[in-house]
């Protein structure tokens, strides 16, 4: 019943609220103390709550890091858990100020519902998870399986792809929370359980038995997941856009927590204009100049920020894969500060 | 000629303001105005924020791909379907599953308070029992008790074991044989049905009495008939009705009638629910028909069955039926927990996938709204058309 209220409220809000005239979202934030960031209920690895109520996580760092450019505390962030069902809806109607909930950029989420993505953050792709006994080896041999997912996701609509194009036969049972999702698949409702493969390996954790389930090589779809923002606020797009570069950018020119003094010394221009030494970038975004460093200095750069959720020194334990630098042979690859 | 104008409209103002109903009627209009206005406000404001936000609006995604899959629905629905027929997909199923919901209550809350009265101890207490557990449980608990307790528990369809030759009770829902009708099948309907005709006329005929032996006889006729003219209409018209058995392959049964876990667990939590809140009206209205009435009927020599259904059940419909009514429409309402559960009702499939699908929430709500409206309206409609019926006439 709280679901079928949130959906009412913002239906409400978006009726009631105030148009055009709202004051810069920066500016609200700043009034307001911090950030409100809407992100999933429990993935482990991407945004979940640990037995004390704090978040973590690669999604819940990415609003860390917003608050610390632009409140130099990564604390000041507020954190509203989200089915998938409703997050698009909490973030159009105000209720959150940025979405940082492992989606997926698609062309229809990035115009006629009315967001703006600020980036990728996690290069993902569709994949199926299968208990080992069942004695299959590839998603070509699931003709006939019962399958269950998320509802309002992109997931949903890929499996349907995938079986249609192969014109194999399956059962897709949806569920509205990933949790009920993977109880359903725990308790042998489903052969198959499908997800972007992060969710997977994140899922799996939360089974009895983990290494009774194999994760099939295929993957399905492209899964760009990133954080987004409504539009009208470009301003607010901007930073959203930047601290996500800004944090491939301090792992591109190698700035870590350790050595982030010694880096502000260095004569490397490139390295002067990202920690704010040279120019004035950060108050060209309406934040302060050594926004970089204040990120840095809370939350890491990417790449610690990904070995720490979800690399191999965390529970989950993926591979970088695509998600390396381009330098590295990698897709991650930020615009330039300058 | 100015003065007298002057005058009368003076009056005129004066009049408005003393006579009462003027008053109220412009009262009423203001009111009615200022509701109004802020109606258009409200939907003014939404549209002018959607259209700033350049979300989509309009009703043009009905006409639109939907997608997705849907795991059970009464007409043929593949992902290549609008989302005007999920829409509809959705409806259906809520339809079924508040349909079947509503016959069930009705049956088992009948039959549990009429046992909570019985002069039969055990039984009586076995009903009160029913009614306090059900009832105190929250529905969304029992929803989840079915699913995950009882139907989830089930075996897999490989390791299920047929019962009755083949019917199949898995996690995956329950496998039965279907019937397979092709043309030439409503021959043998037409068969039975002559039978049964015949059946019933040559009892009515012939009379009671005439021994055991005349029984016999007459019952190994019947059995006869029943059998061979149907048989005789199966042979002539080709074998036109077959069964169609589930069968294991790969991952699951192919053919046969599948009923999902879903579906079950929901109506089993709606039906068992409801019925306890039916049974204590039913027994409410039972007895609130006064004691004299039976005292009377006894005094008139009729039988206690008798007095149940000639004096005391018509008196105690007519207590009966507006809270029915309300359990009715309660029930069609709670079906909406099927979200919990994964099965694809009208609000599931259309408030929420269709939702995050398209982002057209202020669209989807409206209809929704109009929709689940629609259903509780009709449902009133007919109910309050058969309490016209049993009521009393000219009170």
């Amino acid at each position: 019943m709280k679901r079928v209220l949130s959906i009412w409220m913002a239906a409400v809000a978006l009726g009631a609220s105030a148009t055009a005239a709202d004051a810069a979202l920066l500016d609200q934030v700043k009034q307001k103390g911090f950030i409100q960031c809407g992100v999933t209920q429990g993935l482990p690895g991407f945004s979940s709550p640990d037995d004390k109520g704090n978040w973590t996580g690669l999604d819940v760092d990415y609003c860390r890091a917003m608050a610390a450019a632009i409140f130099d505390d990564p604390s000041k962030v507020r954190f509203t858990p989200l089915t998938a069902k409703d997050r698009f809806t909490a973030l159009q109607s105000g209720e959150i100020d940025v979405l940082s909930r492992n989606t997926t950029w698609t062309l229809s989420r990035d115009t006629s519902l009315g967001l703006n993505f600020a980036g990728i953050i996690y290069y993902d792709g569709q994949g199926f998870m299968i208990r080992k006994d069942k004695k299959v080896s590839s998603a070509l041999e699931l003709s006939g399986a019962s399958i269950c997912t998320q509802t309002g996701t992109t997931t949903e609509l890929n499996v349907a792809d995938f079986f249609r194009a192969r014109n194999m036969k399956y059962e897709v049972v949806s569920f509205t929370t990933a949790d009920e999702t993977i109880k359903a698949y725990d308790a042998g409702r489903c052969d198959v359980f499908t997800s972007d493969v992060s969710q997977l390996y994140s899922m799996r954790l939360k089974l009895a038995k983990t290494g009774d389930h194999v994760v099939l090589p295929e993957i399905i779809s492209k899964e760009p997941l990133g954080p987004l923002v409504r539009h009208g606020d470009d301003q607010w797009f901007d930073i959203t856009k930047w601290v996500l570069f800004a944090l491939i950018n301090a792992e591109e020119l190698n700035v870590t927590q350790k050595n982030l003094d010694e880096q502000g010394k260095s004569p490397n221009p490139e390295l002067k204009r990202l920690l704010g030494t040279e120019g004035n970038f950060g108050e060209q975004l309406g934040l302060t100049r050594d926004w970089v460093v204040r990120i840095v200095k809370h939350v890491g750069n990417y790449g610690e920020i990904f070995e720490r959720n979800v690399g191999a020194s965390s529970p989950l334990g993926i591979e970088r894969g695509l998600n390396r630098l381009w330098t590295k042979g990698g897709l991650q690859y930020a615009p330039p500060v300058r | 000629m100015a003065v007298a104008a002057e005058g009368s409209r003076r009056r005129r103002i004066g009049t408005i303001a003393a006579d009462p109903r003027l008053r109220s009627f412009l009262l009423q209009l203001a009111l009615l105005l200022l509701v109004v206005w802020l109606g258009w406000a409200f939907f003014d404001n939404a549209r002018q924020n959607l259209a700033n936000q350049k979300i989509a609006t309009g009703f043009g995604f009905l006409s639109e791909t939907a997608g997705f899959g849907v795991s059970q629905s009464l007409i043929p629905f593949a992902e290549s379907s609008t989302y005007g027929r999920a829409f509809v997909v959705g409806l259906l199923n809520t339809l079924l599953v508040s349909g079947l919901g509503v016959v069930f209550a009705t049956i088992l809350g009948f039959a549990v308070g009429i046992a909570r009265m019985s002069s039969n101890v055990l039984l009586a207490r076995l009903a009160g029992a029913y009614v306090e557990t059900l009832r105190n449980l929250p529905l969304l608990f029992q929803i989840l008790f079915w699913y995950l307790a009882v139907l989830g528990t089930l075996p897999s369809p490989r390791a299920s074991e047929p019962v009755l030759g083949s019917i199949y009770f898995t996690s995956r829902g329950i496998l039965m044989p279907r019937l397979v009708l092709e043309s030439g099948s409503a021959f043998v309907f037409a068969a039975l049905a002559l039978a049964i005709v015949a059946i019933v006329l040559l009892w009515q005929r012939t009379g009671r009495g005439g021994g055991v032996a005349a029984t016999l006889i007459k019952g190994l006729a019947s059995l006869a008939l029943i059998v061979i003219l149907p048989a005789i209409a199966f042979v002539a018209a080709g074998a036109p009705i077959s069964l169609d058995l589930p069968e294991l392959k790969g991952f699951n049964f192919v053919g046969g009638l599948r009923v999902n876990p879903e579906f079950l667990a929901l109506l089993f939590a709606l039906s068992t629910y409801t019925a306890s809140f039916i049974a204590e009206i039913v027994r409410a209205g039972f007895l609130a028909v006064p004691r004299g009435q039976t005292e009377a009927a006894a005094s008139l020599g009729l039988r206690r069955a008798s007095t149940l259904r000639l004096i005391i059940a018509p008196q105690a419909m007519r207590l009966i039926v507006p809270p029915l009514t309300s359990q009715y429409l309660n029930l069609t309402k709670n079906s909406s927990l099927a979200a919990a559960i994964g099965y694809p009702d009208f609000f599931y499939v259309f408030a929420g996938t269709t939702l995050n699908q398209t982002g057209q929430a202020i669209e989807i709500i409206a209809v929704t709204m109009a929709v689940y409206l629609a259903i509780s309206l009709v449902t009133s409609l007919l109910m309050n058309w058969y309490n016209r019926a049993v009521a009393l006439k000219g009170a």
